[in-house]
């Protein structure tokens, strides 16, 4: 733990800004963005999640060390999305409902 | 070991951490890291024997062809619980929780780990975790394997999965738990002098471990949440019916459990190194390649999980990769194998039960690890997935690597621990009898396997009965070779002589403190001077 000692306005500065962004999310979900709408959510959250790790868990004021197995979660998290993605975005099948609504796996 | 080592005898110290309190309470209520050890080490002993006897019913029932001692209901809970024991509650514990939590502080020069009260958490979260999947078996039992394939665990079993799930969920945390209190000790706590080179290979072993299961456990206990959400609340997640996907649990499931197979092997490895070093009398061969290796098998172990899907319905592009990727793992896993046969070259080896144990580990794990090659190659895969041969393959790496080096461990530091000396006649009696009965119960599943007997059938065709009739005769003389220790080290508490501090005259921190170590570890913190292993200068002193 960082002996950094972090000013109270800052926390509440970030607790504003979480709060802001939390509104935003909610209200950007009530308009279409098309292609853009899983992006924009994603980025959203990712800022947020961002502000979290950096200001209330210290990592910005934590040695280099701390930021590296930091790091190194999300380098993982990367290979897990990557590699199952690669799976899912070749298949040569996939699921389709059919006039029941009931999904079925269908060969192409 | 008695007999064969010659050593002045080491007067009990008054305060070693046995004596350091008495009654229920300073047990269960201590920070001390040995202690903690030590109620692992009960722990664990007991899922042992509950998970080994869950795998004795199975070999019974696979006697004969016809399903006549169970239900098919039955057998299928009964493999259910013997791998969710088995890897949830002694494998993936074992080494570190007991091996780690006692030797860690002591080989690098510490008091304690970096946080005490976690640690002690860490074992009562596993207890609880433990009692509410054994609480399972109460309630009718889980009849999903310990895979938890979808959608048939979140949909349609009608066993208590949901239970099950919440143990294992509850006892992955105090796994991250210990794996955080490693990394953190190992960095912040080694004593003056002790520089990351000059670590013992068990510490770099257990640091690898330690990673796997910082990054890797979370992602299996989300998952196992996600099947609970699926069951309970009917979320779509994994099952079609539901718009999920039941291939996305299996990449899931596989990205921690495939690096959980490392969490199992890369302690015992730890555990290798300095066996070998200690009765070969050298310094380890290529010690920076066995050391970054562990790394190397840490990290490459998170890419190659999709060789347990190639016949799921994943993509053959992705089955290639797997495939691929799976043979560079063989990599770090040769140059250690090689590297610990390096180091015996005109080495001055002997062979006690420990040693035993090591030469058991080396000869069963090459085994294991070349038949896993096969089961990475994705053609030949298709043909025996999901049959004996995959059986025989991951016993003989959990059981005939994982286990072998468990026990190397607890013969080479039981003096430590306890204080005592076993009677090394029957150790290693026991020693080959484990080995002599584990080739039986699982070389003969290679062959059937190959032959086409696929696995969680209770019932198959004559012409494989030979086979599992072996397999069974096998599995008795391993019980045999497993309820020997049981005795002789329990006997050894009550009778056996007085342990010196460094009855192997090994090398290493933790063979210059009292046997049993007292309870702070070290009265002054020491300073290290030389390399880890440097048996040539011991042997010059001795000289």
């Amino acid at each position: 733990m960082s002996d950094h000692r972090i000013p109270k306005r800052i926390y509440y500065l970030i607790f504003a800004t979480l709060l802001l962004f939390t509104m935003i999310t909610v209200e950007v979900a009530f308009y279409d963005l098309g292609i853009l709408s899983f992006p924009v959510a994603l980025g959203i959250a990712c800022f947020k999640s961002t502000l979290v790790i950096l200001y209330f868990m210290h990592v910005r004021y934590s040695s280099g060390l701390t930021g590296l197995f930091v790091s190194a979660g999300f380098i993982f998290l990367a290979i897990l999305l990557v590699f199952t993605l690669l799976d899912v975005k070749t298949r040569d099948w996939q699921f389709q409902p059919d006039e029941s609504g009931i999904s079925l796996v269908v060969p192409f | 070991m008695s007999n064969t080592v010659a050593v002045a005898s080491h007067p009990e110290p008054d305060n070693n951490y046995w004596t350091a309190g008495y009654g229920l309470k300073s047990w269960l209520l201590t920070t001390d890291h040995k202690r903690i050890a030590i109620l692992y080490l009960i722990m664990i002993s007991v899922f042992f024997v509950i998970g080994g006897l869950f795998a004795v019913l199975i070999r019974l029932e696979l006697l004969t062809p016809a399903g006549d001692l169970v239900s098919s209901d039955t057998y299928n809970k009964l493999f259910t619980l013997h791998g969710l024991v088995m890897i949830f509650f002694f494998l993936i514990p074992s080494i570190p929780a007991v091996m780690g939590n006692f030797l860690i502080p002591i080989m690098i020069g510490a008091r304690d780990l970096a946080f005490p009260r976690i640690n002690l958490l860490s074992w009562y979260v596993f207890a609880i975790g433990g009692m509410t999947t054994f609480a399972v078996v109460l309630f009718g039992g889980v009849d999903t394997g310990w895979t938890f394939y979808t959608p048939y665990s979140s949909t349609y079993s009608k066993t208590a999965v949901g239970l099950t799930a919440i143990g294992v969920f509850i006892t992955g945390f105090s796994s991250i738990l210990t794996g955080l209190n490693f990394v953190v000790t190992i960095h912040k706590m080694r004593a003056p002098g002790l520089t990351w080179f000059r670590l013992p290979l068990f510490v770099w072993a257990h640091y690898a471990t330690s990673l796997i299961m910082l990054i890797g456990t979370p992602v299996v206990a989300i998952t196992i949440l996600l099947v609970f959400l699926e069951r309970v609340f009917g979320v779509g997640i994994f099952d079609p019916a539901l718009g999920g996907d039941p291939v996305l649990f299996q990449h899931l499931f596989w990205f921690y459990s495939h690096p959980a197979v490392y969490i199992m092997i890369l302690p015992s490895m730890g555990v290798i190194s300095e066996v070998v070093a200690c009765f070969s009398r050298k310094r380890i061969f290529g010690y920076g390649f066995v050391a970054f290796s562990s790394l190397a098998i840490a990290v490459l172990g998170f890419l190659i999980w999709g060789h347990h899907m190639f016949t799921s319905g994943q993509s053959i592009l992705a089955g290639m990769v797997f495939s691929i990727l799976t043979m560079l793992v063989a990599i770090p896993s040769a140059v250690k194998v090689f590297n610990w046969t390096a180091t015996m070259y005109k080495g001055s080896i002997s062979f006690e039960t420990p040693m035993i144990y090591v030469f058991g580990f080396l000869g069963l794990f090459t085994v294991g690890g070349l038949t896993g090659l096969f089961l990475g190659a994705l053609g030949l895969d298709v043909h025996v997935h999901d049959t004996y041969f995959v059986v025989a393959h991951f016993h003989y790496i959990m059981v005939g690597g994982a286990i072998m080096g468990y026990l190397a461990a607890l013969h080479f530091w039981w003096p430590k621990i306890t204080g005592k000396l076993y009677s090394e006649a029957w150790a290693k009696l026991s020693a080959i009898i484990i080995f002599i009965g584990f080739n039986l119960t699982f070389f003969p599943q290679f062959l059937v396997g190959y032959l086409g007997m696929p696995r969680r059938y209770h019932v198959y065709p004559d012409e494989f009965q030979i086979f599992h009739i072996l397999s069974t005769a096998g599995a008795s003389i391993l019980a045999i070779g497993y309820a020997f220790p049981a005795f002789y080290l329990i006997w050894s508490l009550f009778r056996g002589e007085a342990a010196p501090a460094n009855p192997w005259n090994a090398k290493g921190l933790e063979w210059t403190v009292p046997s049993p170590p007292p309870k702070h570890n070290f009265d002054t913190i020491p300073v290290v001077k030389e390399e880890a292993y440097d048996y040539s200068r011991l042997e010059e002193e001795v000289v």
